[in-house]
């Protein structure tokens, strides 16, 4: 099951770090959200799958017993963080195509430069 | 009281920073008692520290880096901070004559006065680094105290290069400070004092010597670093007086002083400080004799006579020394002065250029004879102060061939011999300075300004500055008990009996005097011809060439540009592209290097197929995502992804988390639809050379495995036993919840969970800003740039 996960959480590395890479904004901007469902996913394998039954206390006071719970917060503070910054990301894109009628990464540079050579 | 002293020049600095405005042309009146306050307390410590008991304070600031605020004076200290404080107080009251009241007063009175808050700070640390910090901090001051006339080219040029060349020294006196503090284990001054037989037995102490030097050598302008000070002159002439001649360069000789009964009495030590010293002696008073601008010729006999200093120091003898600490006192007396006559001069006249000065004595008669003052003590003239030292310091250069620098053999007496003829040529611009600007010849009528004799704030500060030129060398004695020998005592460790006199004797020094004093004469009478002479000699390759090639002028960062402009090219790929590959080989290095690279098969969980089917979804999605021209497939299968994500979670036994995953999937599909309509339509990539994507290809594969390794490899290795146990234990207990992980995110790690609220607030606000913002319409950016098309 790990190997399968790592296999998974591989390849959405991949693509999003693939479509990072691209000129496009709207592909950039579902990169960054296929990074971040990887990064969930490779949290939550960090700390073993399937040990024991969910982590909401039963009888046993023990580790063994449950699932490791501190991955599970940390994963709940990265889904909230990464949806914050899904918005934002969408917001500035939506700003930057408006303001600079193009989605060409490429193109915000040479709109600073036009502006940096107006100072 | 000490850390008061210390601290209050800051203080009041940054009230008039703030505060200045308010007080407008009456600024100085404000900051000039702060330099009168602080010589007043020093003085008052004199008899403290003859007796041995010197202020000090101390509080631990740092104890886990050895930083204290430790400072406490003993009598080097207390000489440099009456020198600072008391140059202080002429210069920042000659400064409310001389600067116009237009100018930026309060910037000016405010970086003086953390000029003088640091070098007092540097003079009485009893800390390493907090004399680091000190001087730094002079540097900096320094450099915004030269650009200070900022609008001009030069000022800026000039100030730049004395912060690199200055803050290059005192870096690798940092460094100095670090080692020393290791060996020593403290860096506290008397324990690095103590600890001195284990620096120089230290296989570093050839390292230490060195970058030391170079810290002292860039602060007190010594060849081959000196070229910055005569570049400094472009700061206002009070500036030039107080930090370029009197006291931060003297920063350097403290260093030194302070340095020397830890690195001293060793032929390495001796050789490099007197032999530096006394090159820039005879190069800096060359040098004053081929200039024309009056500034120039005293920034470069500052080279010079700190030069003189320096050749002294290094000598190491006591005599030596109290020569040493007896020509810092004088000069800090008649150049300063002779800084503030080339001011008056300034102001009055409209320039400095001593080709278009002549006869000045019949319109600035009072300035003229405090020209003829400073300019004879500096030749070294009876009945000046000047005179004294520099007999000290010849009968010095003659007894150093047959002491610390005996192991030269022969070549030692080049010493003497370079401290005459430095001598004469400092004899003869001094006589360039005071007969061809102020005696020869008529005023001239083509002058800037109509000249006349300056006012009385400028004229009674440098008349009680030049006059200490007369008292020095009536009373030498007084200055030598008091002030002098408790700064040998300091240095040496022994206590030092000086008596110093005019006549000696007829002995071999003042033979030398006489020598001087003719030659100088001879040369001075046929100075336009040797002039001429000097001026055809060859020009060498200087250090100046050095430093403008390695740092072009107006273009400091034009070589970095072009370095920088081959990686930061603005362009959001290429970013990504290198810190991506940037992540792949700083996690597969050290993964090799620390031998982690092992996967175990062992303790793996089970899996079904229909688990495999789910992840063969996402992989599946994720590679079609790549594919997609048009964005609704693509978004729709971000969803997929999205949700099979969170059916994981429900395999995982994460229910919080299958239901916080299906309900953010959700909410930012709604997002990705409600702002559709405002988006590019377009998903396609644009067109890239065939390169760049094989790039991009080979790149985000290498992300992909180094991150499947990292998995694996986190999987192979638990190098830690879990923390959830004091979770499951405490949750009830402590938290009050049965559900483990909400008790860890509101309970345990609540400031986590509050840090994750305030970026969803600042999230939002952005959302909010970003979208109200209303924006000038900008014109179309891409003229006939492709249309956009569904």
């Amino acid at each position: 099951m790990e190997f399968l996960m790592a296999i998974t959480i591989g390849v959405l590395f991949a693509a999003g770090t693939y479509l990072m890479l691209s000129r496009t904004l709207l592909r950039v901007l579902i990169g960054t959200c296929l990074v971040s469902h990887g990064t969930l996913l490779l949290l939550i394998t960090m700390g073993k799958l399937k040990r024991g039954v969910g982590p909401i206390l039963g009888g046993a006071l023990d580790s063994a017993a449950y699932v490791d719970p501190l991955p599970q917060a940390l994963i709940l503070t990265a889904i909230v963080i990464g949806f914050g910054v899904t918005a934002f990301i969408i917001v500035l894109s939506y700003r930057a195509y408006q303001s600079l009628d193009s989605d060409d990464t490429n193109d915000f540079i040479s709109a600073e430069e036009r502006h940096g050579s107006q100072h | 009281m000490l850390f008061v002293v210390v601290a209050a020049p800051f203080v009041l600095a940054i009230i008039l920073a703030f505060f200045g405005k308010y007080l407008g042309n009456k600024i100085g009146w404000f900051a000039l008692p702060m330099p009168v306050l602080v010589f007043g307390y020093f003085f008052t410590q004199i008899a403290n520290v003859r007796a041995g008991s010197g202020p000090s304070f101390f509080y631990q600031w740092l104890p886990s880096f050895g930083i204290n605020l430790s400072f406490s004076v003993n009598g080097l200290g207390l000489l440099f901070a009456l020198l600072i404080s008391g140059v202080g107080m002429i210069v920042f009251w000659y400064s409310i004559g001389y600067l116009s009241h237009k100018e930026r007063l309060n910037n000016f009175y405010c970086f003086i006065l953390i000029f003088m808050g640091a070098m007092i700070g540097v003079v009485t640390s009893a800390n390493l680094m907090m004399m680091y910090l000190f001087w730094e901090l002079t540097s900096f001051s320094s450099f915004l105290l030269i650009g200070f006339w900022y609008e001009q080219e030069r000022p800026r040029y000039g100030a730049q290069k004395s912060l690199f060349i200055t803050v290059i020294g005192g870096f690798a006196m940092f460094a100095a400070f670090v080692l020393m503090g290791n060996i020593a284990g403290s860096f506290e001054l008397p324990a690095v004092l103590a600890a001195a037989p284990a620096i120089k037995a230290s296989p570093l102490y050839v390292w230490i010597v060195l970058l030391i030097l170079l810290g002292a050598f860039t602060k007190s302008a010594q060849i081959p670093f000196h070229i910055w000070l005569p570049d400094a002159m472009e700061a206002p002439t009070p500036i030039s007086c107080y930090l370029h001649s009197a006291t931060m360069v003297k920063a350097g000789i403290y260093l030194l002083a302070v340095m020397t009964q830890i690195l001293g009495d060793t032929a390495l030590w001796f050789g490099i400080v007197s032999g530096v010293g006394i090159g820039s002696l005879i190069w800096g008073s060359y040098r004053a004799m081929k200039m024309n601008d009056l500034k120039a010729i005293l920034a470069n006999s500052t080279i010079s006579q700190l030069g003189l200093i320096i050749a002294l120091v290094g000598y190491g003898s006591q005599a030596a020394f109290a020569a040493a600490l007896f020509h810092l006192l004088n000069h800090s007396a008649f150049k300063g002065s002779l800084f503030l006559v080339t001011g008056m001069v300034d102001h009055a006249t409209g320039t400095r250029d001593i080709r278009r000065l002549s006869g000045l004595a019949k319109v600035m008669p009072v300035t003229a004879v405090f020209a003829a003052m400073g300019a004879a003590a500096m030749a070294g003239l009876p009945p000046f102060n000047g005179f004294l030292s520099k007999e000290m310091f010849l009968e010095s250069s003659l007894e150093v061939v047959n002491g610390n620098l005996a192991f030269l053999g022969g070549a030692a007496w080049l010493f003497p011999a370079i401290a005459v003829i430095g001598s004469v040529f400092t004899f003869v611009y001094c006589c360039v300075i005071l007969f061809r600007v102020f005696i020869v010849g008529d005023v001239p009528h083509d002058l800037p300004h109509h000249p006349h004799e300056p006012e009385k704030m400028m004229l009674v500060p440098t008349g009680i500055l030049v006059s200490l030129t007369l008292v020095i060398a009536v009373f030498p004695n007084w200055f030598a008990e008091n002030l002098l020998a408790p700064a040998i005592l300091a240095v040496s460790g022994e206590a030092a009996h000086l008596h110093i006199a005019f006549w000696h004797g007829f002995n071999l020094p003042l033979i030398c005097t006489l020598i001087i004093i003719g030659a100088g004469t001879l040369i001075y009478l046929n100075f336009d011809k040797w002039k001429a002479a000097i001026s055809r000699m060859p020009k060498l390759i200087s250090s100046n060439d050095i430093y403008d090639w390695l740092i072009p002028k107006n273009h400091l960062a034009h070589g970095g540009e072009r370095l920088i402009n081959t990686h930061m090219t603005g362009r959001l790929r290429d970013y990504m592209a290198f810190s991506s590959l940037a992540f792949v080989l700083v996690v597969l290095g050290v993964m090799l290097l620390r031998g982690a690279l092992v996967i175990s098969f062992d303790d793996l969980a089970p899996i079904s197929p229909f688990e495999i089917l789910w992840a063969v979804v996402i992989i599946v999605s994720a590679i079609a995502i790549c594919r997609f021209d048009r964005r609704i497939p693509a978004i729709f299968a971000l969803g997929m992804i999205g949700y099979s994500v969170s059916f994981f979670f429900v395999i995982f036994r994460a229910p919080d988390l299958a239901l916080t995953q299906l309900l953010v999937e959700t909410v930012s599909l709604v997002l990705f639809f409600l702002a559709f309509r405002y988006l590019p339509k377009l998903f396609k990539d644009k067109p890239a050379p065939r390169a760049h994507n094989i790039v991009n290809l080979v790149i985000s594969v290498a992300v992909g495995l180094t991150v499947t390794l990292i998995v694996m490899v986190g999987h192979s290795n638990k190098m830690y036993q879990t923390i959830a146990d004091y979770y499951i234990q405490n949750a009830k207990i402590l938290g009050g919840g049965n559900n483990i992980v909400n008790v860890i995110l509101v309970d345990f790690r609540g400031l986590d969970t509050a840090g994750e609220i305030s970026v969803i607030a600042l999230a939002a606000i952005g959302v909010y800003v970003l979208i109200s913002l209303i924006v000038k319409p900008e014109p179309r950016l891409l003229e006939g740039g492709e249309e956009q098309h569904d």
